[in-house]
């Protein structure tokens, strides 16, 4: 089987508009989380996010491209563009053909959704923009970006909550390793920060009214965020051949369901998806200097991803570094997994290990090395990138070190 | 129907329970409510008496709303009507 390469990448985010600011906040520990700048926030009472600031989408797109982009298109457009530009590559002949684009996304064209519900419903409009399907539609980000470039292989989305990002890089993985495709542009787009979207998470009550705290024992819930990220693969051969340069190698995918609760983790099911990325990268525990965690900042996640880890990697997982960068940029749900993708190669290809901010106090549930509030300088040869979903879905990536 | 009655008629029916079996001295545990169920019933309680219940999932024990009995559930909705009405 062929290996994978990631010869391009790029982002937006609470944290920065491409990948060097990104990296760079990330590095510095800096926090992308504060007050939301949304309609009707006057009514909801969570009123922080990890919203992406100073984004002027008019001098990004033209009029009629904003006519069928809803906002987490936008943001898959932006972070493919970056990606590709990095890459070197054009989609010409017969590589467009051996190219596609899987992404992942949770809550599709949201704003789209919402806006659109409040001119019927509550403006008691009589109708709707035309193009409210084609923006609103799960697949409207992936389309996009294969149109945008001219990949004409195996292009959908994948929607499994706050692992679709994952799912969507663990596929496209499988795809340029298997041969099915040479290349494949994949990541995960979000843009759920939205009066309706955010509504919604409120019932669950799980979300924190002042900050995310991954790990920490004064952790009072997740906070939400949103952006994209899209990443290249490239058949490794193919990569080399042409002098590219590798950010870091896919090496492996596990995934694995619960079959149990559908908003309660397992510690069995996420251990289950480290064994299996471990097994398919075929690394021993004791290579991997870091592990991306999921690391929402609820309760019930990040006592339950420390056992896990605990149980997937023994005696090793005392020496590891688990990170939860969400503390930074927030949850981007369907979209997180690709974000945080740029934590690992941070820590692969720059040796810059992004920390777990606004942790305050140690918890006996999780007795980890959670590289507290501060970013480690560390040579790391390998790392997994976990996601756990509601649904108890789960999917974790495994890389190494170029 | 008071208050009292109102408040246990929630929880009885997300324990899939008759109101007569629920006593102040039950615990959401004892009723077999677990964290969905909580969630849930503090919904209903909302919806029910019209105010806004201060619960976080994450840290139930932090929150202004000690749910650690149906009695102590009660007082405090029948506290926070008060305060809100």
């Amino acid at each position: 089987m062929r290996r994978v390469a990631i010869t391009g990448a790029g982002t937006i985010n609470a944290l920065g508009h491409d990948v060097p600011s990104t990296l760079e906040a990330m590095r510095e520990g800096r926090c992308g989380i504060g007050p939301l700048d949304i309609r009707d926030i006057d009514r909801l009472s969570v009123q922080i996010g990890g919203q992406v600031r100073g984004y002027d989408e008019s001098a990004r797109f033209t009029r009629s491209q904003l006519a069928l982009h809803d906002r987490f298109t936008q943001f898959a457009l932006i972070a493919a563009e970056e990606a590709v530009d990095q890459s070197g590559l054009s989609f010409e002949s017969e590589l467009a053909l051996r190219s596609g684009v899987i992404l992942g996304n949770s809550g599709g064209g949201l704003s789209t959704i919402d806006d659109s519900y409040r001119a019927v419903y509550a403006e008691g409009k009589n109708r709707v923009h035309p193009f409210v399907v084609p923006r609103l539609m799960g697949n409207a980000a992936a389309s996009a970006v294969s149109m945008a470039h001219g990949l004409r292989g195996p292009t959908f989305t994948a929607a499994s909550a706050c692992a679709s990002s994952n799912h969507a890089m663990g596929l496209a993985f499988q795809m340029v390793r298997s041969g099915l495709a040479d290349v494949m542009l994949a990541g995960g787009s979000e843009a759920m920060l939205c009066f309706g979207g955010l509504k919604a998470w409120e019932g669950l009550r799980v979300m924190s009214p002042d900050a995310c705290r991954p790990f920490s024992a004064t952790r009072n819930g997740m906070v939400q965020g949103e952006g994209a990220a899209v990443f290249v693969f490239e058949d490794w051969d193919r990569a080399q051949a042409r002098g590219a340069e590798i950010l870091a190698e896919v090496a492996g995918f596990g995934m694995s369901a619960d079959a149990g609760d559908l908003v309660a983790p397992s510690v069995d099911g996420a251990e289950r998806a480290m064994r299996g990325a471990l097994a398919d990268a075929g690394l021993d525990p004791d290579e991997v200097g870091y592990v991306n965690a999921h690391g929402t900042g609820t309760a019930a996640n990040d006592r339950t991803e420390c056992a896990a880890v605990a149980a997937a990697f023994g005696n090793h997982a005392g020496r590891l570094m688990v990170s939860s960068t969400k503390s930074m940029h927030g949850h981007a749900i369907g979209g997180t997994g690709a974000i945080e993708l740029l934590a690992c190669i941070s820590a692969l290809r720059d040796g810059v290990v992004p920390p777990t901010i606004g942790w305050e106090a140690p918890d006996p549930d999780c007795p980890l090395d959670v590289v507290p509030n501060a970013a480690r300088e560390a040579k790391v040869a390998a790392c997994l990138s976990n996601a756990f979903a509601f649904g108890g879905l789960n999917a974790v990536l495994a890389l190494r070190a170029a | 129907m008071d208050t009292r009655e109102r408040v246990i008629a929630i929880i009885a029916q997300q324990a899939l329970l008759d109101p007569s079996d629920v006593r102040e001295d039950m615990t959401l545990a004892d009723l077999g409510i677990d964290s969905l169920g909580i969630v849930e019933s503090v919904f209903a309680i909302e919806e029910a008496f019209d105010i806004r219940v201060p619960f976080n999932a994450n840290a139930p024990e932090t929150s202004d709303f000690d749910i650690s009995s149906v009695g102590s559930i009660v007082q405090a909705v029948e506290r926070l009507a008060a305060e809100q009405a």
